[in-house]
């Protein structure tokens, strides 16, 4: 299932988020969606999910998700948003027990994704008892169980300290080579884009519009922790995003 | 930097961390009762506290022993908590109800939130005579005050606590397509149950108040009336002897709410 936006627009009040913004986020790629901070990257994100609708413009789906498919476009967010008073068995379990998975059926799917996310040693243990990274691990092990056919990301890893971060990378690289999934990742880290991005959308300053689309074609196997071709590719965006920052900087100071 | 800090002796570094995480011991609350308790004893044997002032507490223990002896104290008892229980109960879960439904629907919140904050100051125990003109002279008066007192700091509690709840748990909750009934009782209500819960002690303790100013009013038998025939006599003794009554029914009732909140909010650490 591919998605496209067409011709998005946004503003909350007299504000301007977002300005005409047209994209294609293909099936199996990951966007990683760049830019100062506040151009708009969350909101973007959010009317791609449905949590808000754009003044202007439309979110499509191309083809319909795949059948065992729950929940289509399916979050990871920044702040984990894990419920402290579940433990990582019962937050994944959470978003199956609406769909009428229980018992036997949602044990194999927990188990599974838990496998996958190396937390299964941890399954009774409670938000609290866990480090940073492995909230976000038990984050993304919800958001796998469901079979998202897009994931939207906004700073998965933001949160997260450097070392932990390159280990998580390292993970959804695995994630992905195991089993393609489509994804678009809000992150202000131009790193974690060359490494993960298949595509990367740089935006301007407020309002948001597409500055540049930068793709990347080596495989994502293949990236490394100081590639060379990867640090001129991020070189290049830091360029673009300087002058934008900057300017953004001294905007809201103007407030 | 400069030379003179080189020179001079290391001075450690002066500690000024610490305090501001009260902890309970468990034997320090309960001193405090036994300390107090035995110098009044000392003070009024000695002559030092007037008998008029203060009974002593071991009459006040006499008089409790009496009444224990007389069977009286169960007669007395069995009134009061279950006028306790039943308007406590329907205090309390109806101000949860409504307190919920402001915390989720703008209509209840605009129609409800004014009239909870008129209501709310209202002394209730001057209702008393409206609630036995509606409801009689017998236990449904009683019920209702008790109802009635619990329910307002409930509901501001409740719909206070609901408003509290992360959204961006729910957000997620709605991310991942869960049903509007799932999230209110997956997300919304455990995440308001710690709010919930320390407003219900404070709508206890005020059922207990309002429950002896009901029996002081009208009842044969319960704790308030016991308060109220001994208080008419001067019989300091037996006054305390139901005080001291409602206290440990004070502090019982707090020991559960906090047993409770032990278990259901146990993922707080
Ligand atoms: N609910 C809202 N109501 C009003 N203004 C909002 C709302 N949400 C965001 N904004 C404004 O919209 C702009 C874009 O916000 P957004 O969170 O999308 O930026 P962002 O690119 O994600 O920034 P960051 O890099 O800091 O996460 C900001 O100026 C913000 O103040
Ligand atoms: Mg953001």
């Amino acid at each position: 299932m591919d998605i496209r936006l067409d011709a998005i627009s946004h503003a909350y009040g007299e504000t301007e988020v977002l300005r005409d913004i047209s994209l294609e986020i293909p099936t199996g790629r990951i966007v990683c969606l760049v830019g100062p901070s506040g151009c708009g990257k969350s909101t973007l994100l959010r009317l791609i999910g449905g949590l808000e609708r754009a003044t202007q413009g439309r979110v499509l789906q191309l083809g319909t998700p795949p059948a065992d498919c729950l929940n289509p476009l399916t979050y990871i967010f920044q702040d984990f948003a894990l419920l402290p008073w579940r433990s990582v068995r019962g937050n994944v379990s959470l978003v199956l027990e609406d769909h009428g998975i229980r018992g036997a059926r949602a044990d194999a799917i927990i188990d599974d994704v838990l496998a996958r996310t190396k937390l299964s040693d941890f399954s009774s243990a409670l938000p609290r008892q866990l480090s940073g990274g492995m909230k976000q691990r038990v984050a993304i092990a919800r958001a796998l169980s469901v079979n998202p056919a897009v994931m939207l990301m906004d700073e998965p890893l933001s949160a997260l300290d450097s070392q932990t971060r390159e280990l998580l990378m390292d993970d959804l690289v695995a994630l992905w080579t195991r089993q393609p999934f489509t994804a678009v990742y809000v992150t202000h880290n131009l790193a974690e884009a060359v490494r993960l991005g298949h595509r990367i959308v740089v935006l301007s300053r407020r309002p948001g519009e597409i500055r540049e689309l930068v793709e990347i074609d080596k495989p994502l196997g293949e990236r490394g922790y100081g590639d060379s071709d990867l640090e001129a590719i991020q070189k290049h965006l830091w360029d673009l995003m300087r002058e934008e920052a900057r300017a953004a900087d001294e905007e809201l100071l103007d407030v | 930097m400069s030379d003179n800090t080189q020179k001079s002796q290391p001075i450690e570094v002066r500690f000024r961390g610490g305090g501001f995480a009260p902890k309970s011991p468990r034997w320090v609350g309960f001193s405090v009762f036994v300390v107090l308790i035995a110098a009044i004893e000392i003070g009024t044997q000695s002559g030092f506290i007037s008998s008029l002032t203060l009974p002593k507490p071991s009459d006040v223990l006499a008089a409790f022993g009496e009444l224990w002896e007389a069977g009286l104290l169960f007669k007395h008892l069995a009134p009061s908590l279950s006028r306790l229980a039943i308007g406590g109960a329907i205090g309390a879960s109806v101000g949860i109800a409504v307190g919920v439904m402001i915390g989720l629907f703008s209509y209840v919140r605009a129609g409800l939130v004014p009239l909870v904050a008129a209501i709310f100051p209202i002394p209730k125990i001057a209702l008393l005579p409206l609630f036995v003109i509606w409801f009689g002279i017998d236990e449904a008066s009683k019920y209702a005050l008790i109802a009635f007192g619990t329910f307002t700091p409930t509901v501001v509690a409740t719909y206070g606590a609901v408003d509290n709840v992360d959204r961006s748990l729910i957000r997620m909750g709605q991310s991942f397509g869960l049903s509007w009934f799932s999230i209110v009782r997956k997300i919304v209500l455990p995440g308001a149950m710690p709010g919930i819960l320390s407003g219900l002690r404070i709508s206890l303790a005020i059922a207990i108040i309002l429950l002896v100013a009901a029996e002081m009013l009208g009842a044969e038998y319960g704790i308030g009336a016991y308060i109220l025939q001994a208080g008419s006599l001067y019989d300091l003794e037996r006054l305390f002897a139901g005080v001291v009554i409602l206290s440990l029914l004070g502090v019982i009732l707090s020991t559960i709410i906090g047993l409770v909140e032990k278990r259901l909010l146990a993922w707080r650490s």
